[in-house]
């Protein structure tokens, strides 16, 4: 799932360095190596890839700033769904 | 709106543009009027298309004899069926089915696209004649982007072709484009583009209101409003006006009653430009940003542009949401655009 995130985040770079560096708590967004188009991309892929709905209170920067975040926020979506089904 | 507004015309070549089939006959001549009747559409900003069964290089040709064949865009010259060139040249435009008109003189051509694309407006191509004074063929405004928009989608297809080809990152290719991005006051001429852009925009939308052409004027001329247009360039020409901004200002505060964004430039990773320069200049007044978002089943990419841009939900009721900015943090403008802006703010 980290493999994932990082190779999509990998290929969607707007930088002009063959190779940047980036760990998993960097925040994305303030580095300046991703635009906007990129943050609707990166919606649509955790939605679609992972199979969650994020809710409008969950679209914050935050959740999305960098591998952990996102991270966090698919395991407390699946983990919510996983609790109700086994209710 | 009007229903079914038509954005491109495909025609059929034998006996429909001209008389004749080509494949059988030297002796062809386009019928009569066809090319005013083409010219004075496409000044109107209504396209051309062409699906034809015929030998792509001897159509061409013929095309350029008679000094037309610049008019049509994504011509489909193929033995396919009608059905998937009409399919392709929409692919092509990215238009809806419901904005193409067919026109053809054989009826089973017409019944075989019929069944494939029911929105599709199917003419017997006897009718050309009548295509000046048809409704569905008179645009209720025509702007200087419609009067381009043909220039327009061939500047997009070079670009595309380029972009294909380019082999180094994709930030070089965008650095290397010259992109220009023009934000000014809207003046009197710019409203009824303004207007066709808040009819025609759906994804990039705050709130999905439209509003016309005295309106906006009002907008325009009152002194606690600000309506912004934007244009962009590259080297390719001009993307024509794709952004507009209404903002209602007070003593304290700047309020976004309505933002949106072509979606010819979404690709270009200028979405928030105009976001971004509202944000710096009411910090520079001094002032509180606030915005009024109203969801539909189409614009949550304007809500994650908001919220990305570090905008707040205060209220919410219903699909109405109101957001605040406490400004701490803006984000910068792309290294590759260049911002040219009027300071008469």
């Amino acid at each position: 799932m980290r493999e994932k995130i990082r190779s999509f985040i990998e290929k969607n770079l707007t930088v002009f360095e063959d190779e940047t560096e980036f760990s998993d708590s960097d925040n994305i967004f303030e580095l300046g190596i991703v635009n906007s188009l990129f943050a609707m991309k990166l919606l649509n892929f955790v939605e679609s890839e992972f199979n969650i709905t994020v809710s409008n209170d969950e679209i914050e920067i935050a959740n999305f700033s960098s591998v952990d975040k996102m991270m966090q926020l698919i395991e407390k979506k699946r983990l919510g769904a996983a609790n109700v089904t086994s209710r | 709106m009007k229903e079914n507004g038509i954005k491109c015309i495909v025609w059929d070549l034998d006996d429909t543009i001209w008389n004749g089939v080509l494949l059988e006959s030297q002796q062809l001549r386009l019928k009569p009027q066809i090319t005013d009747i083409i010219k004075e559409l496409d000044g109107r900003g209504i396209l051309h298309s062409i699906a034809s069964k015929n030998n792509y290089e001897l159509a061409m040709q013929k095309l350029e004899q008679f000094a037309i064949a610049d008019y049509f865009l994504f011509p489909e010259i193929n033995w396919n069926a009608k059905s998937i060139s009409i399919a392709k040249i929409q692919k092509n435009l990215n238009i809806g089915m419901d904005s193409i008109m067919f026109v053809d003189d054989q009826q089973f051509e017409i019944e075989e696209v019929k069944s494939s694309h029911p929105g599709v407006t199917c003419i017997n191509a006897t009718e050309y004649r009548n295509f000046l004074t048809r409704d569905q063929l008179k645009p209720r405004f025509i702007t200087e982007d419609s009067k381009r928009r043909r220039l327009l989608y061939l500047a997009e297809r070079t670009r595309q072709l380029e972009e294909e080809n380019y082999q180094g990152p994709k930030e070089e290719f965008m650095a290397g484009l010259n992109m220009k991005f023009m934000i000014a006051p809207a003046s009197e001429e710019d409203l009824k583009r303004a207007e066709e852009l808040t009819v025609r925009t759906n994804q990039l939308n705050s709130t999905g209101l439209t509003y016309d052409y005295d309106e906006l004027d009002r907008f325009r001329k009152s002194d606690d409003h600000l309506l912004l247009i934007c244009e962009l360039t590259d080297r390719f020409g001009s993307y024509g006006k794709i952004g507009l901004a209404l903002i209602e200002i007070s003593m304290k505060s700047w309020n976004i009653k309505l933002l949106l964004m072509s979606c010819r430039v979404i690709s270009r990773g200028v979405g928030t430009v105009l976001l971004t320069y509202i944000m710096q200049q009411a910090q520079k007044a001094g002032k509180k940003l606030f915005a009024d978002f109203r969801k539909t089943d189409r614009n949550r990419m304007m809500y994650l542009a908001y919220k990305f841009s570090n905008f707040k939900e205060t209220q919410t009721k219903e699909n109405d949401i109101r957001l605040a900015n406490d400004l701490s943090y803006i984000p910068e403008f792309p290294p590759y655009i260049d911002i040219v802006t009027h300071n008469r703010l």
